[in-house]
């Protein structure tokens, strides 16, 4: 039976590569380790060699085209042998026809492949990865898909999930101290290369805000009372607790909102929508050339204070770059925060796979009506922004009312 | 002068098989060998040593026979009947070896080579010249230990080399290091009435494998009647015509241990010696292996090194997988890299020991948060049947994700079952895929699904 020749990785980040030339064609006798093609990868042009003996029977791709790794460029096989050369579109579908000659033997033929849509190649929705890595990657909220494995065949490993996770660490060492720009030395601009964080937020936050069909809903809420409360809780609290933050009951509401909104609590997961029952929440923050969302894991269940504790100390070490993989993955919702900017109100990019973010501008007194009266109130504006294949508008709308609800009457979290 | 592609020096495990591969993949091959193909482990270690085990295992079997319901009257022991059934076995494997290189059409030149500058190898007054790669795979040997007076004197101080050629036993025997090697031999010597005493420096016999492994096979051997002697220093050394005494420290005691002979079973030599590689810029390491690098390649371009001159564990089936590994790196292909946590350890005594990954202690050296799971032979059907209760099956689990750290088998056929776990850890399978491989039964590697479900508190059968 033919073998396929797969568009393979030859670079870790490698996700396609252009077929730039063919060295060997078709009808030529090749063997294992033989260069079939150079491949333009992401970094350099790289062979793409044989893994079988046999005659390059069948070309797939031509030239100059660009092919995502793991697609059929080629089939190996005896000379004279059949494949179903299927357009190169059709990958994966072209399954070898048992040859003419041969005596007819049912049970041995290959199924009909069905028919694959052109858009979507076969190997798309299959992940190889072994038990290890497939755990450590559910329990990480690392998407399988997204890590280039390193193992047999390209699978994914333990140490390729781990290494994906802590790219960001590893790779970026502690900030050094920015080197001060020169004072209009002439340059009209400096180019500088892209670190591994703000490559990894680059693909990370356009895999988000492109497929993912986003909407958005604004609400402005009094915090008056929340405002009270915090007052009340850390005169309480005295000079040794650690002071309560807006932010700490912000996303306390948001934890306990989630709990009743079990809808806006999800991740996509391409073939299924997974449900949490517990609730995470990362917590965006803003750290030397870049951000990184630490997580406040059941949060719904923690006090404020510990909510308190936990997010300070979380924000300082992600600042120093001290984070584990765990403590900045696995977030089933997030919060971020921009209003010690005095910004009134933004949109911020959801964080895959999670279905929602809400954005929360300042605080600022306004004048506002109450009944005949203008009064002065202390109001927040927040935007949740939403992923429409998870959270529909009426969805998300309900979960900010009760959102809503708990922070203009901080008690109705004792609910 | 002839010209290969590639020249080995040495036709041992890792020598032969990287002959073998780079013969599969199209490269002209040569081996050197000064002495029979297949090395120590097909001459005189691992194959002759086995069927020397197997002559005591009948021995201790037919002793015990009765309780089966099979006496077997005046049952007589001959150790040069049985070393001579075991040369047999060793030839049949070194004709053997010879037969694949000759299916492979390697080249296989008698005599000792010497590396030089330029990818060339002399042998005798022939310089022989590699177009791609020298690969050097000379192996190991016994040593002694001159520093206190036990230098091998091929009779009443010898080496596994001697005792493997012994015509009779002695009546009685100290062995200096309770290893692999050292613990086989006393397990053969013991079966055919040979009054042994292993004396060890490290506080337990086996002392790279996991305590409770070492603890039940310490018990073991004292209960069939073996001197156990562990965590001793052997002071003085007097080495007579026909006995050595020895003075021992152990515990705070000094005692005196009278054998026959001694069969020092302490530590290997690599062969790193008059073979050229200082003139070739090839270094050593601190501890005198042949230096190398991720791709077994030396300090010296051209140049590579596998087996037991590459460093530990000096195992043949590490040398095996070297051996396929650097041909197919000659031949420009990427193999799949070596990991080496994930090789075997094995030791044939009765019972077997065998072992893969970490030990229990190593897992709490590293602080490592894991669950180990047991389950002891004596609760399993098949070896209750065979009588072979004494073991146990371990596996050492990562507490959070299942990950299999380590697993130790104490019992009969343990060499054969480890290899589950090695497949197992190979692919990251964890304890739960273990569980979920059907296992028959009954079967002694169903304790091995035991033991996987006893680290996630789900035991059957005990």
């Amino acid at each position: 039976m033919a073998t396929k020749v797969h568009m393979e990785a030859l670079s870790p980040t490698m996700e396609e590569g252009r077929l730039v030339k063919w060295t060997k064609h078709e009808g030529d006798a090749v063997k294992s380790g033989d260069t079939l093609a150079e491949v333009e990868t992401d970094k350099a042009v790289m062979e793409l060699v044989a893994r079988a003996d046999g005659q390059l029977i069948k070309v797939m791709v031509p030239e100059g085209t660009t092919v995502p790794v793991g697609n059929v460029v080629a089939w190996i096989g005896k000379p004279g042998e059949k494949v179903d050369g299927a357009g190169s579109g059709e990958q994966g579908a072209a399954a070898s026809k048992p040859a003419p000659t041969a005596p007819a033997t049912p049970a041995r033929t290959q199924p009909a492949a069905s028919p694959t849509p052109a858009a979507a190649p076969a190997d798309a929705t299959r992940v190889k990865a072994s038990p290890l890595a497939k755990r450590i990657a559910k329990d990480a909220g690392v998407d399988l898909k997204l890590v280039q494995g390193s193992g047999p065949g390209g699978r994914v490993i333990k140490r390729d999930v781990e290494a994906g996770a802590t790219q960001t660490q590893a790779v970026a060492p502690a900030p050094a101290p920015r080197s001060p720009l020169p004072a209009r030395s002439g340059a009209p601009y400096e180019d500088v290369p892209l670190t591994q964080i703000r490559k990894t937020i680059a693909k990370r936050l356009a895999a988000s805000i492109g497929p993912i069909p986003h909407f958005f809903l604004t609400t402005e809420i009094d915090m008056e009372r929340a405002a009270e409360a915090r007052e009340a809780l850390n005169k309480q609290l005295g000079e040794d607790g650690g002071k309560i933050s807006f932010n700490d009951i912000i996303i306390k509401a948001v934890a306990l909102a989630l709990v009743r909104h079990r809808a806006c609590n999800a991740w996509f997961q391409e073939d299924h929508i997974r449900y949490w029952n517990e609730v995470h929440i990362g917590m965006a923050v803003a750290i030397e050339d870049g951000l990184i969302t630490p997580v406040i894991r059941n949060a719904d269940m923690k006090t404020l204070s510990e909510i308190g504790a936990e997010a300070r100390e979380l924000a300082g070490r992600a600042r120093n770059r001290r984070l584990k993989p765990e403590e900045y993955t696995g977030a089933t919702f997030s919060v971020s925060n921009l209003g010690m900017f005095d910004i009134d109100q933004f949109t911020a990019v959801i964080n895959p796979p999670e279905a929602g973010i809400v954005a929360i501008g300042s605080i600022v007194a306004k004048a506002v009506p109450e009944g005949d009266r203008v009064v002065v109130r202390r109001r927040l504006r927040l935007t949740m922004s939403c992923d429409h294949r998870v959270i529909d508008g009426a969805t998300g709308a309900v979960f900010l009312k009760t959102l809503k609800q708990m922070l203009e009457n901080p008690l109705a979290m004792l609910l | 002068m002839a010209s290969f592609d590639v020249i080995i020096l040495g036709g041992g495990p890792a020598g032969y098989i990287c002959a073998i591969r780079s013969a599969q993949l199209g490269l002209s091959a040569a081996v050197v060998e000064q002495d029979k193909l297949g090395g120590v482990c097909v001459n005189i270690g691992c194959i002759p040593t086995k069927a020397l085990l197997h002559s005591a295992y009948i021995a201790t079997l037919l002793q015990e026979s009765k309780e089966f319901g099979v006496e077997a009257s005046s049952v007589k022991t001959d150790y040069g009947v049985a070393m001579k059934r075991s040369r047999r076995v060793s030839d049949q494997n070194s004709k053997g070896v010879e037969f694949l290189m000759k299916k492979h059409k390697i080249t296989v030149i008698k005599g000792t080579g010497v590396v030089q500058p330029g990818k060339k190898v002399k042998v005798g007054s022939d310089v022989h010249d590699a177009k791609q790669a020298v690969v050097i795979a000379t192996g190991s040997r016994v040593k002694g230990i001159p520093q206190i007076g036990l230098e091998i004197n091929k009779t009443t101080v010898i080496s596994s080399d001697e005792a493997l050629l012994l015509e009779r036993v002695p009546d009685s025997l100290a062995i200096i290091g309770a290893g692999a090697v050292g613990m086989e031999f006393a397990d053969i010597f013991h079966a055919f009435g040979v009054k042994i005493t292993v004396i060890e420096a490290l506080p337990r016999i086996l002392p790279l494998e996991d305590a409770e492994a070492s603890d039940t096979l310490s018990k073991s051997y004292r209960k069939r009647g073996i001197e156990v002697i562990a965590g001793a220093k052997v002071t003085k050394a007097n080495v007579g015509k026909d006995k050595v005494v020895l003075d021992v420290e152990a515990g705070g005691e000094k005692k005196q241990v009278t054998a026959a002979a001694v069969l020092m079973a302490a530590g290997r030599a690599v062969n790193t010696e008059n073979i050229g590689l200082k003139e070739c810029g090839i270094q050593l390491t601190d501890r005198g292996f042949i230096k190398v690098d991720k791709n077994l390649l030396t300090t010296a371009a051209g140049y590579y090194a596998i087996g037991d001159v590459a460093g530990p564990p000096m195992l043949a089936h590490k040398g095996f997988r070297e051996g396929a590994v650097v041909a197919e790196i000659i031949a420009g292909q990427k193999p799949h890299p070596i990991k080496y946590d994930n090789v075997p350890s094995v030791t044939y005594c009765h019972p077997e020991v065998a072992s893969i990954g970490l030990t229990e202690e190593q897992c709490k050296e590293k602080k490592l948060d894991y669950v180990a799971g047991k389950f002891p032979f004596s609760a399993n059907g098949r070896a209750r049947g065979t009588g072979e209760t004494e073991g146990f099956v371990k596996i050492l689990r990562d507490k959070k994700y299942g990950e299999i750290l380590g697993a130790h088998i104490v019992g009969a056929h343990a060499s054969e079952m480890i290899h589950e776990l090695a497949v197992a850890r190979e692919n990251e399978y964890t304890v739960e895929e273990i569980d979920l491989a059907i296992h028959a039964h009954p079967t002694m590697s169903e304790a091995i699904g035991e033991a996987a479900l006893d680290s996630l508190g789900r035991v059957l059968h005990i």
